[in-house]
């Protein structure tokens, strides 16, 4: 049941805040109580580092760690050995980027948009640098989705990868992944998917999308810092060489250099992971099955389709997404900069966004640099919206100045 | 003179001197000359990207110009900066980035010296915005340190 009032209960930060409007959940969200309360069972009763001990503290740590393995394979309907936790989504997709440059060489094509974010486009810069691949921009509408017929057009057999976004960052466009996947695994190429808009809001069965690759983030979906997952089939992630080489990822190696790796996927998580952060994300899953991704999904849609039909009217404010039905609301007050209306909202305690949002090609796009997100996750509130909208409605630069007065 | 500093601790006059150097900066192209020093400053930032000029010859800052894309803040911080350090001596210049500097830091400082700058005297309150009101008094720092080389 998705029972808004007792949800909300479950954030402290909610609680211990509420003269504040968070609409910041693109760039991190609140944690519930269940959550914080197994990053600390971890300090205060089961602290042991994983996969090493012969003690019983260290197997029961282990059992949580690997719990949580189980439940985000729930989660995402894959096999635990399909789960890689790493530190955060950006060095998820380094990896990947880092794996396949031993597969790709010159000439090979690796389709991407102008829409994605920094990290799943500098690490693909970069072998174009190194190995001298070629990276091609899949034609979007005004939205940034990516127009399926001019993919089709792009496809041929030097395309080897396709890395996209799931959900774009800053319009919140979804993109047509299956049909993408589909068009990419007829010619062979592999299908890289950024899920850290996408996964915190929505359900996403990567068997059912036949995805080979998936990363997202912990800390986006309820969930600590430092924990980032990296889904890949076992037959592809046994290809790819790990990024990190250390501790916890080595069954033995030898004076003469040779190594053997463990098995995946606990060979991509060299060196003490973030032990709590990985347990307590186990809790945000369940936390977030529990009330139902669907239900989360609707809700957001609701909330989401109630906060635009209040931007759409003003006539001061240029609003960049007013047709998708979910992500973020993007927007710029016409006249104003970016930033400066963000510090207006920020002085009646609303919480949003101003920038490029990491995704500095998009421009290209939408014709401006800088843009005010406004995120949304499950726990806001119609009240919270009618707050935002009432404190759009009076920016303007006299009252973004007014602010140091 | 006190007519002047009255003028200055009113807010309705500050957040007008604000609004005028944003909406009509002073000193606002760059010329094509080598004999200024130029400062790009974008890496602190993702979103304010603004480049500062200066003509530094026989210890005096002959000539302070900047353009860009920034906030009010920034562009109001550094038209002020050019109209106000324009034609000092390094040495005067110095005192007067370290008085703003002062400002910025929320620390006792000398108004007189800063004039209209003054109006930024609230910025240290909203700690994401200091950078802004810095950006452009930080370049022409840089600026100075290169023409002492």
């Amino acid at each position: 049941m998705f029972d808004l009032e007792k949800i909300r209960q479950d954030f402290p930060m909610l609680k211990n805040h509420p003269e504040l409007v968070y609409f910041d959940n693109g760039a991190t969200t609140f944690k519930p109580q269940v959550v914080i309360d197994k990053v600390e069972h971890y300090y205060t009763h089961a602290t042991a580092n994983v996969h090493r001990g012969d003690y019983a503290l260290s197997v029961e740590v282990d059992r949580l760690y690997d719990e949580t393995r189980a439940i985000v394979a729930r989660f995402l309907n894959c096999d635990a050995s399909e789960v890689a936790f790493l530190h955060n989504d950006t060095e998820c997709l380094n990896q990947i980027v880092y794996g396949l440059s031993y597969q790709l060489k010159k000439g090979d094509i690796v389709l991407t948009s102008v829409a994605e974010h920094a990290s799943n486009l500098l690490p693909w810069y970069r072998l174009k640098e190194q190995l001298g691949i070629e990276i091609k921009y899949l034609p979007v509408n005004a939205q940034g989705v990516v127009d399926l017929e001019a993919a089709k057009a792009l496809m041929s057999k030097q395309v080897k990868v396709i890395a996209l976004a799931h959900v774009t960052n800053v319009l919140g466009s979804v993109q047509p992944i299956q049909e993408l996947c589909e068009l990419a695994h007829q010619y062979g190429a592999y299908m890289v998917v950024d899920g850290a808009q996408s996964v915190p809001h929505r359900k996403v069965d990567v068997k059912a999308l036949d995805l080979d690759f998936l990363t997202f983030s912990s800390h986006k979906m309820c969930g600590p810092n430092g924990v980032g997952v990296l889904y890949g089939k076992k037959e592809l992630l046994e290809n790819i060489p790990p990024l990190v080489l250390g501790g916890g990822m080595n069954a033995r190696f030898q004076s003469d250099g040779s190594v053997l790796l463990k098995d995946v996927p606990t060979r991509f998580e060299a060196g003490t992971p973030n032990i709590e952060g990985v347990i307590g994300f186990g809790a945000a899953c369940e936390y977030l099955m529990d009330i139902g991704m669907d239900q989360i999904h609707n809700y957001e849609k609701e909330l989401r389709s109630y906060f635009a039909e209040q931007i759409k009217p003003l006539a001061h404010i240029q609003f960049y997404n007013p047709d998708n039905a979910t992500g973020p609301i993007t927007f710029n007050a016409k006249e104003v900069f970016a930033q400066d209306a963000a510090g207006y909202l920020a002085s009646k305690n609303i919480a949003v966004r101003s920038g490029n949002h990491c995704a500095k090609i998009l421009h290209e796009l939408i014709g401006t640099d800088s843009t005010i997100r406004a995120s949304l996750y499950f726990y806001n509130t119609k009240e919270e919206v009618d707050r935002c909208v009432e404190a759009i409605k009076e920016i303007s630069i006299e009252n973004a100045i007014g602010v140091f007065f | 003179m006190t007519d002047t500093k009255d003028l200055l601790t009113n807010p309705d006059i500050l957040r007008e001197l604000i609004m005028d150097h944003y909406q009509y900066p002073h000193h606002h192209t760059l010329i094509e000359d080598d004999s200024y020093l130029k400062k790009h400053m974008a890496s602190d930032s993702c979103i304010d990207d603004i480049t500062v000029q200066a003509k530094i010859e026989e210890g005096i800052l002959k000539d302070i110009r900047f353009d860009g894309v920034a906030c009010t803040i920034s562009t109001a911080s550094t038209s002020m900066m050019t109209d106000l350090l324009r034609g000092k001596t390094i040495a005067e210049a110095k005192e007067i980035i370290k008085q703003y500097d002062l400002m910025l830091d929320g620390k006792e400082y000398d108004a007189d010296v800063l004039e209209e700058a003054v109006a930024m005297q609230n910025v240290y309150k909203q700690a994401n915005r200091i950078r802004c009101a810095l950006i452009g008094w930080n370049a022409i720092k840089g600026l100075i340190e290169e023409s002492e080389k």
